[in-house]
């Protein structure tokens, strides 16, 4: 029978295919109408943020459009040595208009961020071209070089001309403390001025220990849950989720409150003579205290991942495990742990993702030594108000999570996951 | 070398889990080396707590299990060397075929080569050849219960512990199960001890059954003996068909009782009866009740058809026979030549040997 070579039809003789097609579509188009407002919400709310952020990141077209002529007869100056007289009128024109548009201030701050000195003899211009002392007719390039010697400098024109493409990569790689030097060189700042990639080093070791912290004292927590009688698992799952129920500052705040040094928790220690009472230690403002809360806020994020997988996992698996002989330690290890990888998985990418970007509880309890990286860019959007470097290091921030779901994928696999 | 027909004791044991309820009740029960026993009964009834503490997963609250003469008791259930089907298999689902296979084999460091060896006769054993690289999870049901009986016999333990293991197969694939495990045992001599509330699978395997009710073993004795002399009512009543007549013993001689009945007299094999005056429950099997009997019984009724029910090889008769309208008669479909209408008056005959006269319900 090749019944699959031969057109089905209908009764009606339309192609069987044609028409169930048909007869789908409305649902089709309903299960999609469903979805649509999801759909709409995350694309207002997620996809064009990503957007906006990434071309803010890298957005330079300001000074590209301000300095438009200059930018244009620049094309054909090698930058080897001062370049010709038509760069020199045609950036005195394009500042003419600036003065104008009362933007000469703006372009100097530009300059200024790429080399420093660009104010001062930017100021020194603008003074020049406000008294109209540029005569036109005679060599522009003669008069802008007189206006201060750092005109006479090939660096600085130099460093106009690299700010001429409409994009930059400048902010990631001072997110990364590096810079572009005068000839195109991706260099590293000097040492003293490195903060940045301590930072990220910090954000991921503390993101790894909090995970590994949580790892240890969630699987414990999970397996009781998962094993306990009814009345008496529901009474631990309400404890563990308390956390989830208490506002994040409160909770925060409370660990100000234990952790600091005149704190319940060193007054403990004092009192059981563990510490001298003039030698406190020191647990907050510090990464113990970025630690201690961090890991106690995101252990349910853990243990829920961990329990709906344990939970599934049948008693009679170690039963049978230790029946045929193998010890408590093997029977665990061998069987009900390969078990639990799924959700070892789903917690730990859960709880590592949500700790690198964690904000709140490093700025109240970290102290210096224990802020991150997220920190740095609340700083930066707050109170620097330069947005694109911000966004730079929270698009870096978010491809460093894509990597790691990558690299989880290929390791254990994301069908593997399960997260309920 | 003789067979230790002690070779699994349970000695005195109590269990309860509660300190209120007593689960197992002094329960003394001896099994042969090589013996298939069945421990048959309902739910709660303590069969698979017995089973259990066999195992190690639980503790005899009071007494002792002896297994080759040693107490077992304060050894861990890895210890014990005892292999364990599950009501749900509880393969590994992580690991392939072979190596579910291997698992007590490797805890017990044999060589590679010799885990090779055996996994490779036990799964031929129970017809899995081939299937070494196959997950659980790709295997029938039918296909896993036998890797798991496989696993279970793979490391030669001296008693296998099977935990209702064809519960959660089809009717047709249980029965040719019920089968293979027979020859299985029947061909490699391990001591089985099997737990199950199917009564059917129990008398097609065993070679003794134990029946629990509340605790306790009823009886044990072989499937045959079980079926035909059930010793109290409650045996009676679990093992295949029964009808009951409730009723006064009001003459007893040897090997034969008159009881009085609300409606009737009929004469009984007193089993548990052994005076005038004590109350009974009249056992008869629904097969061992005749219609119009050609040969002489001691036992004659007439009874009013009630309702047939049609059962292709044969027709079941309920009958309204002394007051009791729940009389069951099985019909063989041979005999056509019965009018068996619904309201006829039939005859009813029977011999009073088969007519047991146990304890009251």
């Amino acid at each position: 029978m090749s019944s699959e070579t031969k057109q089905i039809l209908t009764t009606d003789g339309i192609p069987l295919e044609i028409s169930l097609k048909k007869a789908e579509r409305k649902n089709k188009i309903k299960a999609f109408l469903l979805v649509a407002p999801l759909l709409l919400f995350l694309i207002i709310t997620y996809i064009f943020p990503i957007g906006e952020m990434f071309t803010r990141s890298i957005d330079d077209k300001m000074i590209t459009n301000m300095l438009p002529k200059t930018f244009k007869s620049m094309e054909t100056w090698d930058g080897k040595e001062l370049p010709p007289e038509e760069v020199f009128a045609s950036f005195l024109s394009d500042f003419k208009i600036l003065v104008d548009k009362k933007e000469h201030g703006k372009l100097a701050q530009r300059l200024n961020k790429e080399k420093n000195g660009f104010t001062t003899i930017t100021k020194k211009l603008f003074r020049q071209v406000k008294r109209n002392k540029i005569d036109e007719t005679q060599s522009i390039k003669e008069q802008i070089m007189k206006v201060h010697k750092r005109w006479r400098n090939l660096e600085y024109w130099q460093a106009i001309k690299r700010t001429a493409p409409p994009y930059t990569s400048a902010k990631y790689l001072k997110a990364m403390d590096m810079y572009l030097n005068e000839d195109n060189k991706i260099t590293q700042v000097s040492e003293d001025r490195r903060i940045h990639r301590i930072l990220w080093l910090r954000t991921v070791e503390v993101a790894f220990f909090v995970t590994v912290f949580c790892f240890l004292m969630g699987y414990p927590i999970a397996h009781l849950l998962a094993t306990l009688p009814m009345k008496y698992s529901n009474l631990l799952m309400i404890c563990v989720l308390l956390p989830f129920w208490t506002s994040l500052l409160v909770r925060t705040a409370s660990w100000m409150i234990l952790l600091q040094q005149q704190g319940v928790v060193n007054d403990f220690f004092v009192m059981i003579g563990l510490v001298a009472d003039d030698n406190r230690p020191e647990m907050m403002y510090n990464k113990v205290g970025t630690y201690v809360a961090m890991t106690q806020i995101l252990l349910p994020f853990m243990v829920l991942p961990l329990y709906s997988v344990m939970k599934t996992i049948s008693p009679s698996l170690m039963r049978a495990g230790k029946s045929l002989g193998g010890t408590p330690f093997v029977a665990f290890w061998k069987v009900y742990f390969p078990l639990t990888i799924p959700g070892i998985g789903a917690g730990c990418l859960l709880v590592f993702i949500l700790a690198i970007g964690y904000y709140i509880t490093p700025a109240l309890v970290g102290g210096a030594s224990g802020t991150l990286i997220s920190n740095q860019i609340a700083y930066h959007m707050k109170s620097t108000l330069d947005w694109s470097f911000a966004s730079a290091m929270g698009l870096m921030l978010l491809s460093g999570v894509l990597v790691i779901y990558w690299i989880y994928n290929k390791l254990v696999g994301v069908d593997n996951i399960k997260l309920g | 070398m003789s067979k230790n027909i002690e070779f699994v004791k349970f000695d005195k044991v109590d269990k309860s889990y509660d300190g209120k309820v007593l689960v197992v009740k002094d329960l003394n029960l001896d099994i042969a080396e090589g013996e298939f026993i069945t421990m048959l009964g309902p739910s709660g009834s303590g069969k698979t707590t017995c089973l259990m503490m066999l195992a190690g997963f639980e503790t005899p609250t009071n007494g002792e299990i002896y297994l080759d003469s040693n107490p077992i008791s304060n050894i861990p259930p890895h210890k014990r060397g005892i292999g364990m089907v599950f009501q749900n298999y509880a393969l590994f689902p992580h690991m392939t075929v072979y190596e579910n296979l291997a698992f007590p084999l490797k805890v017990r460091k044999i060589q590679k080569d010799e885990i090779d060896k055996k996994v490779d006769k036990a799964l031929s054993m129970v017809s899995l050849s081939g299937f070494e690289s196959r997950m659980p999870a790709q295997l029938s049901g039918g296909q896993q219960q036998r890797v798991a009986v496989a696993r279970a016999l793979v490391f030669d333990p001296a008693v296998v512990l099977m935990d209702e293991p064809l519960g959660a197969l089809d009717k047709n694939l249980r029965e040719s199960m019920q089968y293979e495990i027979k020859h299985i045992h029947e061909n490699i001599g391990v001591t089985v001890v099997y737990v199950t509330h199917d009564q059917g699978e129990a008398l097609t395997m065993s070679n003794r059954i134990a029946v629990f009710n509340d605790g306790k073993v009823q009886q044990l004795s072989s499937p045959d003996k079980l079926y035909e002399e059930p010793v109290n009512s409650f045996v009676a009543e679990f093992i295949g068909e029964n009808n009951t007549f409730g009723g006064e013993v009001i003459d007893i001689s040897k090997g034969v009782c008159k009881v009085k009945l609300n409606n009737g007299e009929i004469l009984a094999n007193p089993i548990s009866v052994n005076a005038k005056g004590d109350k009974t429950t009249v056992s008869i099997r629904p097969e061992r009740a005749l219609i119009n009997p050609k040969d002489k019984m001691d036992n004659n009724q007439k009874g009013k058809i009630e309702e047939v029910i049609y059962h292709g090889d044969h027709t079941r008769l309920r009958i309204n026979l002394l007051g009791n309208k729940e009389f069951i008669l099985k019909v063989p479909n041979s005999s056509n030549e019965l009018d068996l209408k619904l309201g006829n008056e039939i005859n009813v005959g029977w011999n009073s040997q088969d007519a047991r006269a146990l304890d009251p319900k």
